[in-house]
């Protein structure tokens, strides 16, 4: 099902030519001290070949892009954001009714659209200064994975949980995954966390995702009609959708996808590399009113007022009761129970490292990537985790120390540092 | 006999509007159980909306055509509008290749067997299918959008042009010949006019197949637009909506029609 391309990582860099601003060529040279210990060694081979070494090993353009920021008021004042209407994109939306971007000196036009590769696209063709992206994206994008590669970051990731598993009414008796052997399965998008939890979820239960169940990419508003014709079984899909089937009475939800990664990232904030260079105060400011409204959407108090400014038509274009019933995690299963579970959709905006590491290991896993990957690399020159902490210290917003973690995986532990054996350690895989 | 037809038609409608409106009401299901539970639901729906309910989301609609809720909420005459922008648009621009380039096939036939076999193969694509090269290569939805409507309307214009120009009375073009018009004036006044009819005939045909392909390419492409308001509103489950939008569409679509048909009449000759 996925579109499969072949990247060669150590053979392209991501990083841009040589330096045009003397800000620029002062970070450089910094950085290049800094890694190399001596001025001769630069002298010696050259600006741009060593400059593209360093700038493989450490997020140039970030860091030049702080520094050239000295608060002033930002270069571009309206910009346009792309968004799929889904909870994922709660802070990206909120910011706007309730005054997050206006107190950053920013007019900012939020855009519905239709689908994920349309985001991609209009990214790619600047339509969209900046986006809601499935944080899986701006990888595969800086990558060139489906697309024209363009480094790509994840400024900040919106929401960690949110996500769920549904199952058309008619599968009620199936909760066993092994049962579900020729099933069809929805997804949002091949670069996205839900395919690749789908396809850890069902791999731990023994199926294999290429061969045992069929998995479809299908844009998340038309799951629940696809549900209700019959043409899938089940998704793992973003909110309200989930809910949205059970308020229409088609699906009930199989499984919270907190339940298997507590604390696991969606959605992120993708912004491309020309954008953080061309506007370092407006990208400061945007990571700011991000980075403040998903911190108000973190406090439980303030979720129903959010449910009410991004349930109109401008924003989700959904009914009240299904959006609340998502934020607060006191919701209607599908099953006749009202379970209350307050942790079933967060918001975090630290963009961890190892999150990143984790995604490319299941890229990898799964045939998405080919050939050697170096893990760390990639995941610190798309994910501003460093850039993150600093700034969010500077708001006041709680930043952990290291931008690396262990995670839990449905009760297996990941660890960022051995992503080659993490992949080799599960027995149905694609590479 | 006009009055009965009418009655008629009308009789018919009303029957079949309450026979919907009798199918679609809600079944009758005391729900026992969770009170809460059952409040966290919508109310089971049958699939189709009623009648009454289509009405109720056209008058809210009609209630405030020019509504401005921010970029994503618009009313439908706004939406509206950009689309028919957007069909006249690619439209003109379509009109203005079409009917120069079938002028040339039909006055020549080395031009004809010439450009034939790309027009043959170009002309069955799908106006859709072009939408991603569109978007990749012009890098702005809205031009592909516009893009796509003049690929759509582009075939149908030639190809009447080229057939109108073609089939001119040779009668026609032989005194034109005699009297030794000047080759601009003989288009002009002898081939122009008696191709006209059929001209218009693949304008009609070009702007039915823009206005069919534009609420397509906006559903695809997005942001403005009564496509987008289909797909906005489909994204919401709202059939009532959507029905209505499906209607406004229609009725645009037939005004269109009637519009071209009108002006039909204008250049219609009786030999």
């Amino acid at each position: 099902m996925a579109v499969r391309v072949v990247s060669r990582l150590h053979e392209d860099r991501v990083v841009s030519g040589p330096a045009e601003s003397p800000v620029d060529r002062m970070v450089e040279t910094a950085v290049a001290r800094a890694v190399l210990g001596r001025r001769g060694l630069l002298r010696g081979l050259g600006g741009g070949a060593l400059l593209s070494a360093i700038g493989s090993l450490f997020p140039l353009a970030a860091a030049k892009a702080l520094a050239q920021e000295k608060g002033g008021p930002p270069e571009k004042k309206e910009l346009k954001i792309g968004f799929v209407p889904i909870t994922c994109a709660t802070p990206i939306l909120m910011a706007d009714p309730m005054g997050f971007y206006a107190r950053q000196g920013l007019q900012v036009t939020v855009v519905k659209t239709a689908g994920w590769a349309l985001i991609r696209d209009k990214v790619l063709n600047r339509e969209y200064d900046a986006s809601h992206m499935l944080s899986p994206m701006p990888l595969a994008i800086s990558l060139g994975l489906g697309s024209r590669k363009d480094l790509t970051y994840v400024a900040a990731i919106e929401n960690i949980n949110g996500q769920a598993i549904t199952l058309h009414l008619k599968h009620k008796e199936r909760r066993d995954p092994k049962q579900w052997k020729g099933m069809k399965f929805a997804v949002p998008f091949d670069y996205s966390m839900h395919n690749l939890l789908l396809r850890y979820y069902v791999a731990e239960h023994g199926l294999d995702p290429d061969k045992d169940i069929e998995i479809r990419v299908v844009p998340p508003p038309e799951m629940v009609a696809n549900l209700r014709a019959g043409n899938i079984d089940g998704y793992l899909g973003p909110e309200p959708f989930n809910q949205r089937a059970v308020y229409e009475e088609v699906g009930f939800i199989h499984l919270l996808s907190r339940d298997l990664w507590d604390g696991h990232p969606c959605c992120a904030l993708g912004v491309p590399d020309s954008f953080v260079r061309e506007n370092p105060n407006t990208f400061a400011a945007l990571f700011r009113a991000i980075a403040t409204a998903t911190a108000h959407a973190h406090d439980p108090a303030n979720r129903m007022d959010i449910a009410k400014a991004i349930a109109p038509a401008n924003y989700l274009n959904q009914p009240l009761p299904v959006v609340e019933q998502v934020l607060t995690g006191r919701f209607a299963d599908g099953l006749g129970k009202v379970q209350n579970v307050p942790g079933r959709a967060d918001f975090d905006p630290f963009p961890w490292h190892s999150m990143a590491v984790w995604i490319l290991t299941q890229l990898k896993r799964w045939g998405y990537v080919k050939g050697d990957l170096d893990y760390r690399k990639v995941a610190e020159q798309v994910f501003l985790a460093t850039d993150a902490r600093k700034r969010m210290a500077e708001l006041g917003l709680p930043a952990p120390e290291k931008t690396y973690a262990r995670h839990q995986v449905m009760g297996k532990t990941f660890d960022p540092a051995k992503p080659d054996e993490y992949v080799n350690s599960f027995s149905i895989r694609r590479s | 006999m006009r009055i009965r037809a009418a009655l008629g038609s009308l009789l018919l409608l009303a029957v079949f509007l309450s026979a919907w409106q009798l199918a679609t009401l809600p079944p009758p299901t005391a729900r026992g159980g969770d009170p809460e539970y059952a409040a966290l639901l919508g109310g089971r729906k049958s699939g189709l909306p009623a009648p009454a309910q289509i009405a109720e989301a056209a008058w809210a609609q009609l209630k405030s055509p020019f509504h401005d809720g921010g970029m994503n909420d618009k009313g439908i005459a706004i939406q509206l509008a950009w689309s028919l922008g957007r069909v006249l648009l690619g439209f003109a621009l379509a009109a203005l290749v079409a009917i120069p380039v079938g002028f040339l096939v039909g006055m020549s036939p080395v031009a004809r067997r010439a450009l034939n076999p790309y027009i043959q193969l170009l002309k069955p694509i799908s106006p859709l299918a072009w939408m991603p090269l569109a978007l990749y290569t012009i890098k702005d939805s809205s031009v592909s959008s516009v893009f796509v409507i003049s690929i759509c309307s582009l075939w149908p214009m030639l190809l009447n042009t080229a057939h109108g120009v073609g089939s001119v009375k040779r009668e026609w073009l032989d005194v034109a010949r005699t009297l030794e018009v000047s080759p601009v004036r003989k288009a002009l006044h002898v081939v122009l006019p008696a191709a006209a009819p059929t001209i218009l005939t693949g304008m009609r045909i070009s702007m039915g197949i823009a206005w069919l392909v534009i609420v397509a390419a906006e559903m695809l492409v997005g942001g403005t637009g009564i496509g987008y308001f289909v797909w906005n509103e489909w994204n919401n489950l709202s059939l009532a909506n959507v029905i209505f939008a499906l209607l406004v569409i229609g009725l645009m679509g037939m005004l269109l029609d009637l519009g071209f048909a009108s002006l039909g009449k204008l250049v219609a000759y009786q030999e």
